[in-house]
């Protein structure tokens, strides 16, 4: 794929999200705009994954700490072929194992997460597990910057560091902003490269919205020989779309039909410039 | 031994669980790679130093970090590992619930999540090293297996039932040294509740450390009352054995339960509820640890204040047979 194509689709599921969150009428909207560019990035340029031989034992693993931010994952997952996309007309309804989080009755979801600050310790136990099993599979996570408060993500990078896991790659969703605001209101947790270089991780800033700096970040790892590989990469919430760009009331709103259709043209607009 | 001729001098002491539980798991790991030790700077306390010396790789350390602890053995059995995270019980059941709850049981990875020193093995360090909390918070989390084996061989049965278990366990160990409650050669079977021994007159359900006081209780009755007292080895106590529970019920007489736990939340409310939605009428108590601040002291001291003893036990019974 070339970096226009790549970059073409980014639109293309920016367009899908929206475009099912809109139907669920629910969906954390702002965030998984932002975290997009990367879940596009992954799945179609770093992961070594087979939606047709999803059980390999070596393939690449992600687990999705942020699990609110679903429909980023299910549209991208969708699009790579792990389900049919008319899957998610039942998005959060009824019975459906489309769920407002990633569940493994999705196929292709890894693990079931939602609940803040679970995802990193159990990629720490499975890249523990390729070391042990000399395997040469790589283990990645989504964490977004709200949840980086939980107690069990530093209990992880405590351990990460102390079995040299370079084969880890913790990625931050770093838009900045959560529910009730701006990270250094609620509970400041910057400068956070300092403090994952202290916890012994190499680490890297990246443009969460630039494909070329993702895709360039997580296949070039790793970044340091023995050490676990953190990934900064800056974004911005509700991502494309000017109304609901760094406006928190997009965390988990819902566009009106007017809103909708604004989305949209503002999207086909960007999708010209490319 | 015959079940129902049982007496105290017949039954040989062994050795605390949990060392069982070291040895048995030592065992199975010098023939089975994926075997893994978890634990949390407890490999002292779960007595797994000469384990880590023979299996140095199959042994992992995550520090005083119990949520990380589950977490990561979460991810190691979802990579195919036979992953055990051993932890007190106190804090493997509490600290590092929602872990168990999210990412065992939720995400179904089969992990065994190994509870030492349980109940009040650490009797005078206090409610913070207690866990009479576990069957409770267990019991209402779907997907996990519950185990309290009362001696040396449920203890090991338990170990090699886990080991190859597609579902989670949680199996909760003293570090007392216990007496095996009759001979070995009888089949051990999760789910099933093991009579250790025959009786018709009143029931005794007990799980854990507490079988072998209401045993005692048991033998009393027999001696000095003329009283046989069956009892029940109830050491899984989720998937709760009905089936046996029906058939004690059928004959009206009163049934005991006792626990090393509170009495919300464990295993007597679990029979009691079964039992009464199928109208039994038995005359029932249940024995526990009362909803109040709990009294310290040592293990043995602790059951003696709460009646969770021989005597208390046996005064129990006579209460309820009106002797």
């Amino acid at each position: 794929m070339e970096n226009k194509d790549i970059q073409l689709k980014s639109i293309f599921l920016r367009k899908q999200l929206l475009k099912y969150i809109y139907k669920a009428k629910a969906g954390h909207t702002g965030g998984s705009l932002s975290c997009v560019d990367i879940l596009n990035v992954l799945y179609n340029r770093v992961l070594n994954v087979d939606p047709l031989h999803f059980n390999n034992p070596d393939r690449d693993r992600y687990i999705q700490s942020k699990g609110h931010c679903v429909e980023a994952l299910f549209v991208t997952m969708a699009d790579r072929g792990f389900f049919p996309e008319s899957d998610l007309e039942t998005l959060c309804a009824y019975q459906s194992h489309y769920i407002g989080h990633p569940t493994k009755k999705v196929h292709g979801v890894e693990q079931n997460t939602g609940a803040l600050g679970h995802g990193l310790p159990i990629c720490v136990g499975e890249a523990i597990a390729a070391k042990l099993d000399e395997k040469p599979y790589r283990v990645f996570t989504l964490l977004g910057d709200g949840e980086l408060p939980e107690g069990s993500n530093w209990e992880a990078f405590l351990a990460a560091s102390q079995y040299g896991l370079d084969n880890l790659y913790a990625i931050l969703d770093y838009n900045k902003q959560q529910i009730t605001g701006d990270n250094s209101q609620v509970l400041n947790t910057a400068p956070v490269k300092d403090k994952l270089e202290a916890f012994g991780w190499a680490v890297k800033e990246i443009d969460g919205h630039n494909t070329a700096e993702i895709e360039q970040a997580l296949n070039s790892g790793p970044f340091e020989k023995g050490k676990p590989n953190f990934i900064i990469a800056h974004t911005i919430k509700g991502k494309g779309i000017s109304y609901m760009e760094r406006n928190i009331k997009w965390h988990h709103g819902v566009p009106n039909p007017e809103q909708y259709q604004q989305a949209l043209n503002e999207l086909e607009e960007a999708e010209a410039l490319i | 031994m015959e079940l129902d001729k049982i007496e105290e001098k017949d039954l040989k002491m062994g050795a605390a669980n949990q060392v069982v539980f070291s040895e048995t798991l030592q065992e199975l790991a010098a023939n089975d790679r994926q075997i893994i030790a978890v634990t949390s700077d407890s490999r002292g306390s779960g007595k797994l130093v000469p384990f880590g010396e023979q299996f140095p790789k199959q042994i992992v350390e995550v520090g005083i970090a119990e949520q990380n602890l589950v977490g990561v053995a979460a991810g190691l059995a979802s990579a195919g590992k036979k992953a055990f995270a051993v932890s007190p019980a106190c804090f493997l059941s509490a600290r590092a619930l929602e872990q168990i709850k999210n990412d065992v049981c939720y995400s179904d990875n089969p992990v065994t999540l190994v509870g030492i020193s349980a109940g009040v093995s650490y009797g005078a360090l206090g409610t913070t090293h207690h866990s009479l909390h576990d069957f409770g918070v267990l019991r209402a989390i779907n997907n996990v297996i519950i185990l309290a084996p009362a001696d040396n061989f449920e203890t090991e049965q338990a170990v090699r039932f886990a080991a190859e278990s597609k579902v989670p366990v949680y199996m909760r160990i003293g570090k007392k040294a216990m007496p095996f409650l009759s001979d070995t050669t009888q089949d051990f079977e999760v789910g099933k509740g093991r009579i250790v021994k025959e009786g018709s007159d009143i029931t005794l359900i007990a799980t854990g450390e507490t079988v072998y006081p209401a045993l005692k209780a048991a033998l009393v009755l027999k001696e000095k009352h003329q009283v046989n007292a069956a009892v029940v080895s109830m050491h899984t106590i989720k998937p709760l054995d009905t089936a046996l529970l029906d058939e004690l019920a059928t004959n009206g007489k009163p049934i005991i339960t006792v626990e090393e736990h509170m009495v919300n939340g464990g295993l007597g409310e679990s029979c009691a509820s079964y039992l009464f939605q199928k109208a039994a009428r038995n005359p029932f108590k249940i024995m526990g640890i009362p909803d109040e601040y709990t009294v310290t002291g040592s293990q043995i001291e602790i059951f003696n204040h709460y009646g969770i003893s021989q005597d208390g036990i046996l005064n129990e019974a006579k209460t309820l047979l009106e002797l």
